[in-house]
């Protein structure tokens, strides 16, 4: 039998949605499924109505659908807003608290605040009362959600442990003995141990960054880039990493570049609104040839706008950001695994074509819980790309900006073997001295973009998914990648012919590459978050070829497949 | 021996008779005379006639934005802090664009030297009030004369508790070197605003006008451990105007709460990436 069943708890911010939601993901993962779990919130800390969603199935998911089989509703912002999501699902709520104006056969009222009094003589424990209870309705082997709830309050002791337990058991009894009528939720448990891993994409970038060599991150707070920092933070010492919260992100883009010019590794989190300030920094780490990483998890603007939903709204911006022209790189991550390798391979490709690199993200990757397997950290490798002591010794000068072949000067850093590292801003002859003369300029600024041609060899072309030469073929970039794989395996199951190509390098893009790829595409339909069609001007302008269609979404909420198909419908593609 | 003819000679762009030139001269003659090699010390600095020192002589050199000569010299200093890093600044790269950068660094703390060349006045883009510029100034933006309180950089640093804090004067030459050498030697933050006239654009504080008022504070009665007394010198100007080391409190570094860079500097470390298997079992 094939499960894929979708639990939404909805509440107030502080009403613990995110543990119950966590607990739920990792005793579903335990018991083998794969699990995908979305988080909608609003800006605050207390009250508003956010939500938790967790998605399982038998098979590989990487993507929320719509329709919600179990509602677990703590407040009544639950009733009133998701009650139209479940055709054929059920609400667990307790009515004690919560007063509903009609209840009908599909609402199951759950006593939690009772039970939990009862059990436990501790009201804080109805959300895990909440908890037994879906699993109840799912007829679940109550043993995972043991296991489960042993890990989560271990630090907290054994009777916070036993209360919890007991809890979710009385919860579980509860439904299974009262609501019967709700059998077809239970699920047969696919009993893999397999390792596998579930991991939200902001801690795979973390961890991308360590395994690459992070030594110095200076950032400034900001939704939804600050778990990247968070984790980091949290293993410093560990890893010897410096993490420093900047006054502003201009202190932090700059000083990652002094860092970095004196020879580590460094990096700076970020979303659009911090980014605007980094501009700047950007040109500067352009015109010196500083490597720099630059994290930049995107969220809706213009300005503030809303800060803790999703958009890929930014990538014009970061294609043009800062005065003057220099060669940038930017990936972008569609899934936990791309989160890692590419936030690895960034840090490798700032140093090697000193330049800056950003790994763009958004809140939707960031906040969402994938299960996929280990990543293997055998595969990365870190190349510094600098000069050694004993290349440096038999020099009688070094100078920061030799011109070469390639455009890439020999670095060195401050003080290595006896020598000085001049860097400016201002533009500079091959001693990185302040020369505004004509000639030089026209050297120095060639020797510049000379790297971004070079830089596109290395450009790794997109991923194809489904059959090559369908009629129909999805494009897209970073996190749309989830979603559109669903759209391909559903409309493929009914008869369509299309495939999806998945960009993860953004810029520069692999143009002969992709020409070779599209030769005979049939009609190209880009698929982005964002009001404008960013990455499909980006697409026609650098390849030449034309996108069809544009399916565009900006309301702040990610991609679900059902979203998309109806989309391709309405412009009749399908 | 390190000798001031280590530090090279260079072309400059400076106005003859510039004030600049006597600090870079005191900036050179302090580090050789405290056995500084020119690779061994970073110069940071921003944007500005002041920002173009470090171009002046051989060292390394970081000549970043406008009004960010401070962040860069934090992060390469925790990068590698065996070096000596100077950020090199004016009053309105620091105090004005670069404002956030200077209070927040006093709060860090970090082990490097700030030298601001205050000459009042804006010299780059021709003779516009700068954040020090004094009340009534005109110039050709402020046609009706500066009426913008004028920023004391010195009790602005006393107030934020200060490691280090201190003036000096561009027409003395020596004094100012001694004052140099002292602030790099102290370890933390250490100011050295530097009155400095701008023979250009400033008609009102001229070489004149700044030797008829400055004292040295040594030969009176000062004790730079005493914060009120430093404060309320730090308030004195028009009639008579103090040099020297206003204040000091020792404290420690940023880099001292770095633990991780007491095993050396963080850019001699190497990375292994199969160190993060451990935290990816967490996720499992």
């Amino acid at each position: 039998m094939n499960t894929d069943l979708v639990i939404k708890v909805g509440g107030a911010a502080g009403q613990g949605l995110h543990t119950i939601g966590v607990v739920l993901a990792k005793t579903f993962k335990k018991s083998g499924f794969n699990v995908f779990t979305t988080q909608f919130y609003l800006s605050r800390v207390r009250g508003g109505h956010n939500t938790y969603q967790v998605r399982i199935c038998n098979e590989p998911i990487r993507a929320m659908t719509e329709k919600v089989d179990i509602l677990i509703a703590l407040d009544e912002a639950s009733i009133n807003e998701h009650l139209n999501e479940i055709s054929d699902g059920v609400v667990l709520v307790d009515t004690d608290v919560i007063k509903i104006e009609q209840m009908n056969e599909s609402i199951f009222h759950v006593p939690m605040l009772k039970i939990a009094k009862d059990v436990c003589g501790n009201k804080i424990y109805s959300n895990t009362v909440a908890i037994g209870a879906a699993l109840g309705l799912m007829c679940f082997n109550f043993e995972y959600l043991e296991r489960v709830l042993t890990a989560t309050f271990q630090k907290k002791g054994d009777e916070i442990i036993e209360n919890n337990i007991k809890a979710a058991r009385a919860g579980y009894d509860h439904a299974k003995k009262n609501f019967p009528s709700a059998c077809k939720f239970a699920v047969k448990e696919p009993l893999i141990e397999d390792g596998r891993m579930l991991i939200a994409g902001n801690d795979a970038v973390a961890l991308g960054a360590l395994a690459a060599g992070v030594q110095f991150l200076a950032a400034y707070p900001m939704t939804p880039s600050t778990g990247v920092m968070t984790y980091i933070a949290a293993k410093a010492d560990e890893f010897n990493v410096v993490v420093e919260q900047a006054e502003d992100e201009i202190a932090a883009l700059n000083m990652v570049l002094g860092a970095s010019y004196a020879g580590v590794r460094a990096m700076t989190t970020t979303s659009g609104g911090g980014f605007c300030l980094m501009a700047e920094a950007l040109g500067l780490a352009g015109i010196t040839e500083t490597p720099a990483v630059i994290f930049l998890s995107q969220r809706p603007g213009p300005a503030t706008g809303l800060p803790t939903m999703t958009e890929q709204g930014d990538l014009q911006f970061v294609l043009t950001a800062a005065q003057g022209e220099f060669p940038r790189c930017i990936l972008a991550p569609g899934t936990p695994d791309d989160c890692f390798y590419l936030t690895a391979k960034a840090f490798n490709i700032a140093e090697k074509f000193q330049i800056p690199v950003f790994v763009m993200s958004d809140q939707y990757l960031a906040d969402s819980l994938f299960t996929c397997k280990k990543f293997d950290t055998s595969k990365i490798e870190i190349d510094r790309h600098l000069l050694s002591d004993d290349e440096l010794k038999g020099k009688n000068e070094y100078n920061r900006y030799e011109l070469t072949p390639t455009g890439i000067s020999p670095r060195a850093i401050p003080g290595q073997a006896g020598f000085t590292v001049v860097v400016d801003s201002d533009e500079h002859n091959e001693t990185g001295h302040l020369d505004q003369t004509i000639d030089n300029r026209i050297l120095m600024n060639d020797k510049r973009m000379k790297k971004l041609k070079l830089l596109e060899q290395e450009m790794e072309a997109p991923q194809l998914y489904g059959n090559k030469k369908a009629d129909i073929t999805l494009i897209g970039w970073g996190s749309t990648y989830g979603p559109l794989l669903e759209v391909v395996d559903i409309l493929t199951s009914e008869g369509h012919s299309v495939d999806h190509l998945h960009f993860t390098n953004v810029y520069p893009l692999p143009v002969d590459a992709i020409k070779n790829m599209m030769a005979d595409a049939g009609k190209i339909v880009c698929v982005e978050n964002n009001a404008t069609g960013q990455f499909a001007k980006l697409f026609e302008c650098e390849t030449g070829l034309r996108v069809d269609e544009n399916i565009l979404r900006s309301d702040g909420k990610p991609y679900t497949p059902e979203h998309i198909i109806r989309a391709l419908e309405q412009k009749k593609v399908i | 021996m390190v000798s001031v003819e280590d530090f090279g000679e260079y072309e400059t762009e400076w106005c003859p008779g510039c004030g600049n030139f006597m600090i870079l001269k005191a900036i050179k003659r302090a580090l050789a005379e405290l056995g500084k090699e020119p690779h061994e010390v970073l110069l940071t600095s921003g944007i500005g006639q002041s920002s173009k020192l470090p171009h002046y002589l051989k060292c390394n050199v970081f000549n970043g934005l406008h009004g960010r000569s401070l962040p860069p010299a934090i992060g390469a200093k925790v990068a590698n802090h065996e070096l000596t890093v100077l950020a090199v600044t004016g009053d309105g790269d620091c105090y004005g664009e670069g404002g956030n950068h200077f209070v927040h660094n006093i709060r860090r703390n970090p082990n490097i030297t700030l030298i601001v060349h205050d000459n009042q006045i804006y010299g780059l883009t021709k003779g516009q009030a700068s954040p020090t510029s004094e009340l009534g100034m005109k110039t050709n933006i402020q046609n009706h004369g500066v009426f913008n309180t004028p920023l004391n950089p010195l009790s602005l640093a006393i107030s934020l508790d200060c490691s280090f804090v201190s003036r000096g004067f561009a027409g003395d030459v020596d004094h100012l070197t001694e004052l140099i050498k002292k602030a790099i030697q102290h370890k933390g933050f250490s100011l050295v605003d530097v009155l400095q006239p701008c023979v250009s654009f400033n008609k009102l504080n001229t070489f004149k006008w700044y030797s008829e008022r400055v004292y040295r504070m040594e030969e009176e009665d000062h004790s730079p451990k005493d914060r009120v007394k430093a404060f309320e010198r730090s308030l004195e100007w028009d009639e008579r105007i103090p040099l020297g080391v206003f204040y000091v409190n020792e404290k420690p570094t940023f880099e001292d709460h770095l633990e991780i860079l007491a095993s050396g500097p963080l850019v001699k470390n190497k990375a292994d990436p199969e160190k993060v298997d451990e935290l990816l079992d967490s996720f499992i």
